[in-house]
């Protein structure tokens, strides 16, 4: 599995990055609440029109695509800590890898059948 | 005499054999103390007036070595090094230093410790330098500019006395991380513009247990009895690796200012 033979520094490049991105992705998300009053603007028809427009749809995928991988891969880091075997190593990876998939998967799905798509 | 250089003060000193199965307890012994009595100081005199059996490894008297590391009043430091007068309590607790494998009393093994140290391969790569010289003439002389030095200094200062491996929060968690001691001087050889293998170095310590588990607590800088920062060392040595060498650049400079 190629992921798994991703050298350490190559994966904290990632998570850098990753967190760069999302600090910058949420900052236009959170600028968006301030085009019409905030109240207004988390109104039930509001957040549904939001998901009708693609590059809102966009912005929302690559936040959860951002903050999953960097999320996820901090979650792998301290738990590599606690033992120090290669089992427990492959093993953490692998399943911090399938959650952070499902997660993503469960998001755009949401993300899917909010935009009607 | 003045009242300070009378004073006296209690050294509750750990007391265990792990060969032995001893459970551990503290022996309190009260000496008498001037101005300048260090703690290892007053630890040789109960050792030889009160208590010989006392565990303790000790050797140049002048932080020169690096033997006498033990925890003092919760904190790591030289025994030789400090002074009992600048602990402003009453009562000095000795302890070994943590994350070693106890020994006896206040004696710990640095095999593990020595072992991280080894790893890193603490000499110069040089490619165009022969190891095996048979003649006079065949020695080489390696050129340095006063900057180039100037670039790992500090971090050729380290005694190896292992207060900074003690006061590491992920050598506590996870034995496989080589510590700040090691790191530190991985970069030591990469800064160095001698050493021309720095990617055989980068794939020792760019490992799952490597230089990346450390969580920039700073504690190693804080211990240093030398005055080396090993903490800015896994710094920057984290910058080469992600091609960001540039910060080396900066921190360099700033130095160079910080002396003008």
């Amino acid at each position: 599995m190629a992921l798994l033979k991703l050298r350490e520094s190559q994966i904290m490049k990632i998570h850098y990055l990753t967190a760069i991105a999302a600090l910058f992705a949420v900052a236009v998300h959170i600028l968006f609440r301030l085009i019409m009053p905030f109240g207004q603007s988390l109104a039930y028809p509001n957040v549904i029109a939001n998901y009708h427009n693609i590059f809102y749809v966009l912005l929302l995928e690559s936040i959860l695509i951002l903050i999953s991988i960097h999320g996820f891969n901090g979650l792998r880091v301290i738990l590599l800590e606690l033992r120090q075997t290669p089992w427990w190593e492959s093993t953490i990876t692998i399943l911090v890898l399938i959650s952070m998939i499902g997660v993503i998967a469960y998001g755009t799905r949401t993300i899917v059948i909010a935009g009607g798509l | 005499m003045s009242e300070e250089q009378n004073k006296k003060v209690t050294l509750k000193i750990y007391r265990t054999n792990y060969n032995k199965n001893d459970s551990s307890s503290y022996d309190r012994f009260e000496v008498s103390v001037n101005r300048w009595t260090t703690v290892l100081d007053a630890l040789l005199h109960v050792k030889k007036y009160s208590d010989s059996s006392i565990g303790i490894r000790y050797s140049c008297r002048m932080a020169s070595c690096g033997s006498c590391g033990m925890k003092i009043n919760g904190r790591p430091r030289l025994a030789c090094y400090t002074k009992i007068s600048e602990l402003n309590d009453d009562v000095i607790v000795c302890e070994p230093l943590s994350n070693f494998p106890r020994i006896r009393d206040l004696v710990t093994d640095f095999s593990q410790f020595f072992n991280h140290h080894r790893k890193m391969e603490p000499f110069v790569h040089n490619d165009k330098v022969s190891l095996d010289v048979g003649e006079k003439d065949e020695l080489v002389e390696f050129e340095q500019t006063p900057e180039e030095l100037d670039d790992y200094l500090q971090f050729s200062y380290c005694i190896k006395c292992g207060l900074c491996y003690s006061a590491c929060p992920t050598v506590a968690t996870d034995s496989s991380f080589p510590g700040p001691q090691a790191l530190s001087q991985a970069y030591r050889y990469v800064a160095d513009n001698r050493d021309n293998d720095k990617s055989s170095r980068f794939n020792i310590i760019d490992e799952r247990h490597g230089i990346w588990r450390c969580h920039f607590a700073g504690s190693c800088s804080a211990v240093c009895p030398k005055g080396v920062d090993p903490a800015l060392g896994i710094q920057l040595l984290k910058g080469h690796m992600l091609g960001l060498s540039k910060n080396e650049k900066k921190a360099t400079k700033l130095r160079t200012k910080n002396k003008e």
